[in-house]
């Protein structure tokens, strides 16, 4: 286990300090301290766990290729950029944009997200990226989603704004949206529907939940016990009627 | 009942003493003008676009093709394409689609700019026999040089020199996407690219593995639909490229039709089969200049800071301002594409009436850099309507680094701008995904094509110099004293920064 104190340092001499410890082949860091960095395992490859003590800056895990990052505090924005493989588990909240584009891997948030979550989410076909959020969401979840799963789960009852905002899944041509709880259609956009799970749904989404409450020790029983519901595209092509060939 | 209330075009039509039925023009056709009647060859001249395909694979020269003498009357208001368009909304209600750049007849200021040359009072140049240098490199250059003594007492460089892209000549191959455009046309700029020591451009497509061994000579493209990014891709070319605008579409997203999304294109994408490629109109990490920022610094921290990194913008009113900003957000190079640049599919009416001419935004750009100071921290790309090795070096001499070529390059691939690049039927086999059709695109045969191209041009270039009495083409960029205008007014040329001819 390497231990870097990330106090006062700057955030390139910080991630230059990450790269090349995991290109040596550490497989565990700690990063103390650590205080708005951007970038932090931006890019990075291979396996590796690092664990963020202290809120990271903007981009964590941007084009992350494997490594595994677990941050004890909340995140800022843009976590998980067009992220490709492995896994972040942030134990707070997290921002606006996260995982745009993203093509893979698993972004687990204990608390609530911003905006734009999940927004683009690739997928094809075994490559699924996921994200779990336990909190609630703003506006334009899952908008233009052409692949993956999001999923939303709400699980503090004591916070009494809506689940999510509006416009979810607006522009979505692809992937799942699964809401604990369900949604009013009145957030959603205009081209999704909202259905109920089938046997098959629910295997999938224990599959991923029992991982989830795996990371923050919590009882899968508790968080199923609540119905979900499904959220899909009408169709592949929600603007495919809007041009004159 | 009527067939359609729009006007063919085009008519196209077969000889029927000269037609031996061989049904070429059947199996050549992208667009299904032509199908066979039992005895005859039918023609549904509705459907032909004139892309001439037929016409050079006719083997007895049977077919022509005619501008339609069916005409609406004559009305110097309502000219054909404002009736068309109207009948298609009509038949529709959709936004007419198009393909290229923009055909209206806005003025083109590269026709109105001439070069200078030497005549008895500096001496010209015989580029034949004197050496004339073309080779360019565009990235960030240091504001000043600094050398030590090395052992031995030789001076060595001490200045760290920022990344750069080494051209053999100044041009690059426009971003065109694996999708909008077919591998087989990818492969081919690709190859021309390695020959000619110059970069291509993938476009926002991912890059298919064929394309992956000629890393040297590829920029790989990041924009709003985030297609085919991860951490191979954006080490695999020479430099990465940001894409906030295209000047054939300022403002708004991409639009890749389904007709265009097979499987190859789906897996390389990540997204269903049939789909839309929908790229959103703004990159949702970028709202702002620091946002901007934000996404080139993740781009160089992914890179580990070994390659340049672009931004491309469509020419827009506030383009000098612009630009400045993306300098100072730590790009190393400014794309910049005029709205008469080209585009595989994009509305007709923004690709027709939004954005500003290259000629105008390049030479505002780098004025702008150069009142700051900033000129030398990032080369500009002028692109958008680049016909010859004239525009090419009015460009230069406006202020371009380099220029990119896109519909030029397709042009060498037998393309002939019939602007149907988004119906996916091409029958060049260059803008379709079509198996049938992109199959007859051999990359080697037309590569050699475009290579004649670059290599024509550049010679024309190395005349130009000739005749300016300069050896080298960054001797002529900038060099704004070497054009005037005709027939401009006096703001354009304010604009410009270029005297009227006769002063």
């Amino acid at each position: 286990m390497l231990t870097i104190d990330a106090k006062g340092i700057y955030y390139r001499d910080l991630n230059q300090k990450v790269r090349e410890a995991v290109s040596k082949g550490e497989k565990e860091i700690l990063l103390k301290n650590v205080n708005g960095q951007y970038y932090i395992a931006t890019g990075l490859r291979n396996e590796a766990t690092i664990t963020i003590e202290g809120v990271p800056g903007n981009d964590l895990a941007a084009f992350m290729d494997g490594p595994t990052l677990i941050v004890k505090d909340n995140a800022q924005d843009n976590i998980g950029n067009t992220m490709n493989s492995g896994k972040v588990i942030i134990h707070g909240n997290a921002g606006d944009v996260l995982g745009y584009g993203m093509r893979g891997g698993k972004l687990h948030i204990r608390g609530n997200v911003g905006y734009r979550v999940g927004i683009h989410m690739k997928g094809y076909k075994k490559q699924i990226p996921v994200i779990i959020a336990g909190g609630k969401a703003g506006d334009f979840f899952g908008e233009y989603m052409a692949g993956g799963m999001l999923i939303l789960l709400g699980l503090d009852s004591s916070d009494k704004r809506p689940l999510v905002g509006d416009y979810l899944g607006t522009g979505m041509h692809g992937g799942t949206i699964f809401i604990r709880g369900g949604v009013d259609k009145k957030f959603c956009g205009a081209e999704v529907s909202v259905h109920e799970l089938t046997d098959d749904d629910r295997t999938l989404l224990e599959g991923y939940l029992t991982e989830y409450c795996n990371d923050f020790k919590l009882n899968l029983l508790d968080v199923i016990k609540v119905e979900f519901k499904k959220i899909i595209p009408t169709s592949l092509r929600p603007y495919g009627n809007l041009y004159a060939y | 009942m009527f067939k359609s209330l729009s006007l063919p075009e085009f008519l196209a039509k077969i000889d029927p003493v000269k037609c031996i039925k061989c049904k070429r023009c059947i199996n050549n056709c992208g667009w299904s003008v032509y199908s066979w009647g039992g005895d005859k060859v039918l023609i549904d001249t509705f459907k032909c676009v004139n892309c001439l395909r037929c016409y050079h694979y006719c083997p007895e020269e049977a077919i022509t093709i005619l501008d339609n003498p069916v005409k609406y009357r004559k009305n110097a208001n309502w000219g054909y394409y404002n009736i068309r368009n109207l009948k298609k909304q009509a038949d529709t209600g959709g936004i007419p689609l198009t393909g290229m750049g923009s055909d209206m007849p806005y003025p083109v200021l590269f026709d109105s700019l001439l070069i200078d040359a030497c005549q008895v009072t500096n001496p010209s140049i015989d580029p034949l026999r004197e050496p004339m240098e073309l080779r360019t490199y565009l990235g960030k250059k240091p504001a000043k040089l600094e050398f030590e003594k090395a052992k031995g007492g030789k001076s060595k460089l001490k200045t760290k020199m920022p990344p750069q892209i080494k051209l053999e000549m100044p041009f690059i191959f426009a971003p065109m996407s694996y999708g909008s455009i077919s591998l087989n046309a990818q492969k081919t700029l690709a190859i021309a690219a390695k020959e000619l020591g110059i970069v291509m451009n993938t476009g926002e497509g991912g890059l298919h593995e064929d394309i992956y061994p000629y890393r040297s000579n590829i920029i790989v493209q990041v924009a709003s639909g985030r297609f085919g990014v991860n951490p191979d891709y954006l080490n695999a070319g020479v430099a990465v490229e940001i894409k906030i605008g295209q000047g054939a579409k300022p403002g708004i997203g991409g639009h890749l039709p389904g007709e265009k999304i097979p499987l190859d294109i789906a897996k390389t994408r990540m997204i269903p089969v049939g789909t839309d490629a929908i790229s959103p109109a703004p990159q949702h990490d970028i709202y702002s200049i620091e946002d901007l920022r934000q996404l080139i610094y993740a781009i160089k921290e992914a890179t580990n800071y070994t390659k340049p990194v672009s931004v491309k913008i469509a020419a827009v009113h506030n383009v000098a301002a612009i630009a400045s900003g993306i300098v100072r957000a730590g790009a190393d190079i400014v794309y910049i594409d005029g709205f008469r640049g080209g585009t595989g599919a994009a509305p007709s009416v923004i690709r027709d009436h939004l954005g500003i001419p290259i000629e105008h935004a390049l030479a505002a750009v780098d004025e702008r850099l150069r009142q700051e100071g900033i000129r030398n921290e990032a080369s500009i790309i002028a692109a958008g309507g680049i016909r010859s090795s004239a525009d090419a070096a009015k460009a230069i001499a406006l202020g371009a680094d380099a220029v990119a070529l896109g519909t030029s390059a397709l042009i060498t691939m037998g393309c002939t701008v019939c602007g149907k690049c988004y119906t996916g039927n091409c029958s060049w086999g260059i803008t379709t995904q079509r198996p049938e059709l992109t199959v007859r695109l051999d990359p080697e045969v037309y590569a050699e094509r475009l290579i004649n191209l670059i290599h024509a041009w550049s010679h024309e270039l190395k005349e130009i110099l000739g005749a300016l009495g300069v050896n080298a083409i960054e001797s002529l960029r900038g060099s704004r004293e070497r054009l005037r205008g005709v027939g401009l007014d006096s703001h354009t040329l304010d604009i410009l920064g270029v005297k009227p001819a006769g002063r």
